[in-house]
């Protein structure tokens, strides 16, 4: 009999099946140890100094002084010398780690010097080698504690700059429906334009925040990453979760997209405020009021043609606005470079996700109705989208 | 701090306004009570007002280093081999330029180049008249020479140009360039009367010089000088991270290093200070004492003083001079540069006088009586 009984073979190709499978690791593993072994790229580094790298996480300021959080990102370990304060040799010692820092490794220093309100400093951290990192300090003020009063204070700056204004542009949303399909269209585009703003806002931030994070965790290429992969993942979720595309569920799509970038702007705000750069105070809250007003709008563009109940409109505006509330706090308390940049690339994912989406429902408006998706009065709604966040921002840049 | 807090409250205050909220103004209350003394390197307690916060964290391991800069102050050498030749005294000394990583403030190290191992190299010191016989030997990496300022013949100037490549004798321009593993013999008639310096001058100068090859070179006069506590402080500075900028300055290259052992010195008694200048990437130093006024004797070619009655002098790269001055009250005095930048990096010594001129030093941990400076001494040699 030619044929083989299927049964009895399978033991044997599995094992082997297993062994061809490892035998590529196997070998990996000799070539990794032989070259460890022979260390071939001695001849580069020869007597070359380390390579060394000092970041720092957050700077805050209190009555004793200043208390600098640093990591070392480089690939060398880093010995810390000595520290300097507007270039004079300073007292410090480590409230957390010490003087010597491996890979990855962090610290906290203590240096107690007296700061003046709204001037600048500079540290320096010299490193055993004699190279310096530079500390700005670029307007000293108080670092706030998270206390209540101050709990709610930053609280309440993230309402004024999420919850507020998502709810007043939702109220819109009764206007919206008297008006023609024409101009419904128009307020969708209006929605993408602001949405396009909201994505270059938000993709530029994460971007600008970057160079901040470890070198080790590449900054730039996570968020595109993050951004390119929420973007799907988000895209096959509602593939899955919704087919029969309710505007509804469009809704929601924009209110978290929106509520990731309000969470970036809380972030900003609230960093802002803790490290005394809002020169602007209150102008830079009404500001982002005036700004975010629009929001609203773009959350309820989709539903005109439904009739939500009146708690999804409180659930849209809560999800869009109180991320912003998270956002002051994490940025006025506990600010981190990695954790910014990975909530603003999650941010600028789903906005690409809702403007694929409410474009597809333009698209799909104009198929119907045997009309070109990029009408002229579509196109002057994403324009009228772009600009009104665009001059907005005036207040806040 | 009272300052402070208030306009924070008003800051604070603008931002709840806005937000149209009613929050206790107490926000603000935090920092009005100081917290109670910490403890900062070194294990001594301070206040943040209490003004002993600047100055490096820290002991510098001067046995590693190999030199003391207490050590250095006072250590004037007059010949490795002093004989006489032909009715002449002859002073010869042995310098080596060394590659050396020196500590140069607590836990900074600096790879230098040195004469002998040390920033400054040897104090050669020497009578008007004298021959001086410097064999050199470069152990080191690059080319180096040793230029001395002095009156001498062109082959004993120890510049980099060479007589081939000048294409004259030997004679009108010396060897140029001492290359590693090779040696050179500089002599000369010691003149004029002085407080002089050499340096390496193989090119590019400015990296040789920084990188610490230079040292004080004193030709006292044949008459002498009145009796003094006699001292040298050469002034100089290390870029630590190749920026054209000095992260650390000094006297005798370690960061506050009479700050951490101040100078002892007894009422009444005449100061000497030979004062020199190397410091690399900044157009002048100075040196200004406290309570006190000093004559100054511009590179130390008069017997009579230069300046008279100043308390602050400032020299160039190369310049230098003699300082006298004695201390009337007993006490702690600063010395420093009076570029302040100079001295929050490093640049600030104190004088403890007093009657006996032995200092206890305050700080020391044992509490042991440290021997005054002077030329017969070595003080400070067990650290």
């Amino acid at each position: 009999m030619a044929t083989t009984n299927p049964a009895a073979e399978v033991p044997a190709p599995r094992y082997s099946t297993i062994l061809i499978g490892v035998l590529p690791l196997l070998a990996l593993a000799l070539v990794l140890g032989l070259f460890i072994i022979g260390d071939p790229t001695a001849i580069f580094t020869g007597d070359a100094p380390p390579v060394e790298e000092l970041q720092t996480q957050r700077v805050s300021l209190d009555d004793q002084g200043f208390l600098v959080e640093i990591i070392n990102s480089g690939p060398d370990p880093v010995t810390l010398a000595q520290v300097t304060v507007d270039d004079a040799y300073w007292a410090f010692e480590f409230e957390r780690g010490d003087r010597q820092l491996s890979r990855l490794e962090t610290a906290a220093l203590r240096i107690p010097y007296p700061w003046v309100e709204g001037e600048a400093h500079e540290i320096k951290l010299l490193t055993s080698t004699g190279l310096a990192f530079s500390v700005p300090v670029e307007v000293a003020i108080k670092t706030p504690v998270a206390d209540g009063d101050q709990f709610l204070a930053y609280g309440l700056l993230g309402i004024y700059v999420g919850v507020v204004p998502v709810a007043l542009g939702l109220l819109w949303y009764p206007f919206m429906r008297r008006i023609s399909r024409q101009w419904m269209n128009f307020a969708l585009a209006l929605t993408v334009g602001l949405l396009i703003f909201l994505l270059a806002d938000t993709l530029l931030e994460a971007l600008e925040i970057a160079p901040q994070v470890p070198g080790i965790f590449q900054g730039e290429s996570l968020v595109i990453l993050i951004t390119l992969l929420t973007f799907l993942a988000i895209v096959a979720i509602g593939r899955n979760a919704n087919r029969n595309e309710s505007r509804l569920y469009l809704a929601y799509m924009i209110a978290v997209g929106i509520g990731f970038h309000n969470l970036g702007e809380g972030l900003a705000v609230g960093a802002a405020f803790a490290v005394g750069a809002a020169s602007l105070g209150t102008f830079l809250v009404i500001g982002f009021t005036l700004h975010n007003i629009t929001e609203g709008i773009g959350i309820a563009a989709p539903v005109v043609s439904e009739q939500p109940r009146l708690v999804h409109f409180v659930v849209l505006a809560l999800i869009a606005g109180v991320p912003a509330v998270i956002g002051a706090w994490i940025g006025g308390f506990a600010f981190s470079p990695l954790l910014a940049v990975l909530f603003l690339s999650i941010g600028a994912g789903a906005i690409l996700q809702v403007i694929y989406e409410v474009s597809r429902l333009l698209v799909r408006d104009a198929a119907r109705h045997h009309e070109v998706a990029l009408s002229w009065l579509n196109l002057a709604g994403l324009v009228a989208g772009i600009a009104i966040m665009y001059f907005t921002a005036f207040f806040v840049k | 701090m009272k300052q402070a807090v208030t306009s924070r409250r008003r800051f604070l205050l603008g931002i709840l306004g806005a937000a149209g909220a009613t929050i206790a103004a107490r926000v603000a209350d935090q920092g009005d009570s100081p917290s109670p003394q910490r403890q900062y390197g070194g294990g001594t307690s301070h206040d943040i007002h209490s003004g002993a916060l600047f100055g490096t964290v820290g002991e510098v391991d001067h046995m590693r280093n190999g030199f003391h800069p207490s050590d250095i102050l006072t250590d004037f050498n007059t010949g490795d081999r002093v004989y006489e030749e032909d009715g002449r005294t002859v002073r010869e000394f042995d310098l080596v330029a060394l590659d050396k990583e020196v500590e140069i403030a607590p836990g900074l190290f600096f790879p230098a180049w040195t004469y002998n191992g040390r920033i400054p190299g040897p104090t050669i010191r020497a009578t008007e008249g004298d021959l001086v016989r410097v064999k050199f030997v470069n152990a080191g990496s690059h080319p180096h020479t040793i230029h001395f300022h002095g009156i001498h013949p062109a082959a004993m100037d120890g510049v980099p140009i060479s007589a081939k490549m000048a294409g004259m004798s030997a004679k009108l321009t010396g060897p140029g360039h001492i290359q590693p593993g090779e040696t050179f013999t500089y002599e000369f008639i010691a003149e004029p009367f002085g407080c002089h310096l050499y340096h390496c001058h193989a090119i590019p100068l400015k990296r040789h010089i920084h990188k610490g090859l230079y040292g004080a070179f004193i030709i006292d006069p044949k008459e002498g000088r009145p009796p003094a506590r006699e001292m040298v402080m050469v002034m100089n500075a290390f870029d630590t991270n190749f920026d054209n900028e000095n992260e650390v300055y000094a006297v005798n290259s370690i960061a506050f290093a009479y700050n951490n052992d101040p100078i002892p010195l007894k009422m009444n008694e005449l100061v000497r200070i030979y004062l020199v200048n190397l410091t690399e990437f900044d157009l002048i130093n100075s040196l200004h004492l406290h309570a006190n006024f000093f004559d100054y004797y511009d590179h130390g070619t008069t017997l009579e003083p230069t300046l008279r009655r100043v308390d602050t002098v400032t020299q160039c790269q190369g310049q230098r001079g003699i300082l006298e001055f004695q201390y009337r009250y007993p006490g702690m005095f600063m010395f420093h540069a009076h570029q302040s930048e100079f001295a929050d990096l490093g640049w600030m010594g104190m004088f403890h006088v007093s009657e006996d001129g032995v200092a206890v030093i305050p700080d020391d941990e044992d509490g042991a009586a440290v021997k005054p400076a002077g030329e017969e001494t070595t003080a400070h040699g067990d650290h």
